[in-house]
């Protein structure tokens, strides 16, 4: 039998799993968009977007929507993640890893404040 | 964590096109691709988009697919799951407006709905009591169990205005009070019951309730049970809903593993169980006694009232009886308040209301709307209007118990004492759309065959006043009316009416008495033209051949009776006494040369 607590810490942990299911309002919402083109997953992609997914699921970031892309042609960057805040110009960074984009995540996205350090920059 | 969720719908109407299959496919490809730890599959209740099910929709996108077939499942694996791709060719496409359109919440469809007794049905695994438990699943009855006294309940429930949704519009708090202050005998036993015998033909609210969120069911009738002082409960839902018996079963199952059923809830030292009793589909069963005499075990037969249930209901306790529409509103109540209740409908109908929408409409499915929306938001809105460019005629309401809501009524905002002052009734949400091919003295006809066959024998009234009327129609229809009928069925109605022992037959009568009223004239024209207008009653009809035949045989080739006769390039003749009227010569000719009349 489950106690008052054990049902609140199986709602919190299941917040995580059901977040994605909330349709927030497009206008307020900041959009992440990993690239996940065969050449973006050669480049080590797929760790970079897992990594967003959980950080905002696990964290209960309800204005964040993690999504994918295809190649946008510039496959010697990849894995590219683009970050679009509503009412700004999306922000393009390039040879994200794991660890990056929890920077990105925690200092762009939450914090609103751009890594200079990862962008595109002259490279293109 | 999941990167992508998809839902695939588990409803009967998505299930019977084979979405178990689609959503074991699924399981399948995503397995195969590697994806199982980073895809989360969720079977879940219906979406309410019945007409273009089966439908998926995957998460964080919110891309809505429709009509997928199995076939169709492995692109969208590789594609959307994989490449992150959206399959444009399955995404949903609204109807009216041109642009394709991708999140749910977007659609014509859903734009106008509130969900609150549907609000987890198509979001969440049903046969996972931790999906529930996230969306607040439980909480009201820890805040009842914890927090509130019995009477603090029934007043939270009486002060919202919640009246109940099985169509009679009683409120339900006072009904739990009634129950409250009902003496006990020496058992001190009292006892709590869910009316899921929908029985009306197109309705289907109640057991999409029972399929996508059983969870809400039971939390409501365990704080029912903890308001009135009731420590057992039955679920009473119809054998011919194997997959929402099924879905109760296993929450049931779960909430009793959980301990939120059984003995001692959550250590709180509530006791509860609950248990589900079938019934075997008689019609009458769905009214309150006959569903009680039901669950002890015997034939279901209406009993006069009073006594009342409140005070004399099941085994001779005092019992109460619920919708489960409405215990799917009362969590929401107790977390949300009354107010947060009050403020959605109107002053004397609170809250929303769910319709099962169906007949001669683009969008057939379940919605959900606050009380006081038109009918013509409904329809025209939510529904999509009438397919094939036809012309609304008039929506049935409440089965058939209930009346017809003709177009000149479109604009009446729907609540019980609207409807009921148009000579409709709310019901428990079946809403059929009639087009200008319905002929109104045929659905009369067809409903009260119903209860003519649903009558259980008791009373005379129903008995034979239900036959005698359906002869009154049968004559009509037949050609042979007269029109002193009219006036006798019309007196014959109100008798019925004030006798019949049950409300299946204070009702029955109500589909007749409606169209009478607004669609006198089609019985006229049934009587003194010999003429169905929207050409249905086959013994009225004629098909005639017009000079503009070609004389091409085709129609003679595919008369089944060999009605037709004519030489190649002449006019053809139909054999009036022969003919069938079955149509189909009229729909072979390619040249619009044959006529119903």
């Amino acid at each position: 039998m489950k106690s008052i607590a054990d049902i609140k810490a199986i709602r919190e942990k299941m917040q995580a799993q059901i977040i994605s299911r909330d349709n927030e309002s497009e206008a307020n919402e900041i959009r992440v968009v990993v690239g996940m083109a065969t050449c973006g997953i050669a480049a080590g992609a797929r760790p970079v977007f897992n990594e967003f997914v959980d950080q905002v699921a696990n964290r209960g970031i309800k204005h964040v929507k993690v999504t994918r892309t295809g190649c946008i042609g510039m496959c010697k960057l990849e894995p590219i993640v683009e970050v679009f805040v509503p009412g700004q110009e999306k922000v393009t960074y390039v040879h994200v890893d794991a660890e990056k984009a929890k920077k990105i995540l925690d200092q762009h996205v939450l914090g609103g404040k751009i890594c200079t350090e990862y962008l595109v920059g002259d490279e293109a | 964590m999941y990167r992508n969720t998809v839902l695939v719908c588990g409803g009967t109407g998505c299930h019977s096109n084979h979405s178990a299959e689609i959503y074991d496919r699924f399981v399948a490809k995503v397995a195969e691709n590697g994806l199982t730890e980073e895809v989360l599959l969720v079977k879940t209740g219906c979406f309410g988009l019945c007409a273009v099910g089966p439908v998926v929709i995957i998460y964080p996108e919110g891309a809505f697919y429709s009509q997928v077939q199995v076939s169709d499942v492995d692109e969208l694996v590789s594609e959307h799951l994989v490449k992150g791709r959206l399959v444009e060719r399955l995404i949903y496409k609204d109807l009216n407006s041109p642009e394709v359109t991708k999140a749910l919440s977007e659609t014509n469809f859903y734009k106008s709905q509130t969900r609150v007794a549907l609000r987890n049905c198509g979001v969440i695994n049903p046969e996972d009591i931790d999906e529930y438990i996230a969306y607040d699943g439980y909480q009201a009855l820890i805040k009842v169990l914890t927090e509130m006294t019995p009477e603090e309940v029934i007043q939270t429930v009486l002060d919202s205005g919640l009246r109940g949704r099985g169509g009679a519009g009683f409120p339900t708090g006072l009904k739990w009070r009634f129950a409250r202050n009902a003496k006990a005998d020496e058992t001190g036993i009292k006892y709590v019951c869910c009316n899921a015998d929908e029985g009306d033909p197109g309705a289907f609210m109640d057991r999409s309730i029972l399929e996508g969120d059983p969870h809400a069911v039971i939390e409501a009738m365990a704080i029912a049970a903890y308001a009135i002082g009731s420590n057992q409960g039955y679920i009473y839902v119809r054998a011919e809903y194997p997959i929402a018996v099924q879905r109760m079963k296993i929450a049931i199952e779960q909430a009793k593993e959980y301990g939120l059923l059984g003995k001692n809830i959550l250590g709180l030292g509530f006791d509860f169980d609950l248990g589900i009793r079938l019934g075997s589909g008689a019609f009458v069963c769905g009214e309150e006694t006959a569903l009680m005499t039901s669950i002890e075990g015997k034939r279901g037969e209406p009993r006069p009232r009073p006594p009342f249930p409140a005070n004399k209901g099941l085994f001779q306790k005092p019992t109460i009886l619920n919708n489960v529409e409405t215990y799917a509103n009362i969590a929401q109540i107790i977390l949300k308040g009354a107010d947060w209740f009050r403020s959605m409908g109107t002053e004397k109908s609170p809250g929303t209301k769910v319709f099962a929408l169906g007949g001669k409409i683009v969008n057939t499915g379940l919605v959900e709307i606050p009380m006081g929306t038109t009918l013509r938001t409904v329809i025209e809105d939510i529904g999509g209007g009438i397919p094939n460019g036809k012309k609304f005629k008039a929506a049935q309401t409440g089965g058939p118990s209930g009346g017809c809501i003709p177009a000149a009524h479109m604009d009446v905002p729907i609540d019980f004492e609207n409807l009921a002052a148009i000579g409709s009734i709310m019901g428990s949400g079946g809403l059929i759309v009639m087009d200008e091919d319905n002929c109104m003295v045929d659905i009369a006809k067809f409903f009260l065959l119903f209860t003519k066959d649903e009558s259980c024998g008791k009373c005379t009234p129903c008995r034979i006043g239900t036959t005698r009327l359906l002869e009154y129609l049968d004559k009509i229809t037949s050609g042979k009316g007269e029109l002193k009928d009219l006036d006798e069925m019309e007196k014959l109605c109100y008798y019925i009416k004030d006798n019949a022992l049950c409300g299946l037959g204070q009702t029955a009568p109500n589909p007749v008495l409606a169209t009478l009223k607004f669609f006198r004239d089609e019985y006229v024209a049934h009587i003194v033209d010999k003429k169905c207008p929207a050409g249905v009653c086959k013994a009225l009809l004629s098909y005639e051949v017009l000079d503009t035949c070609k004389g091409c045989t085709l129609c003679a080739r595919n008369c089944p009776v060999g009605a037709i006769s004519g030489a190649v390039k002449q006019k053809h003749i139909i054999d009036q006494s022969k003919c069938i009227k079955c149509g189909v010569c009229m729909d072979k000719c390619k040249f619009k040369a044959i006529v119903r009349k």
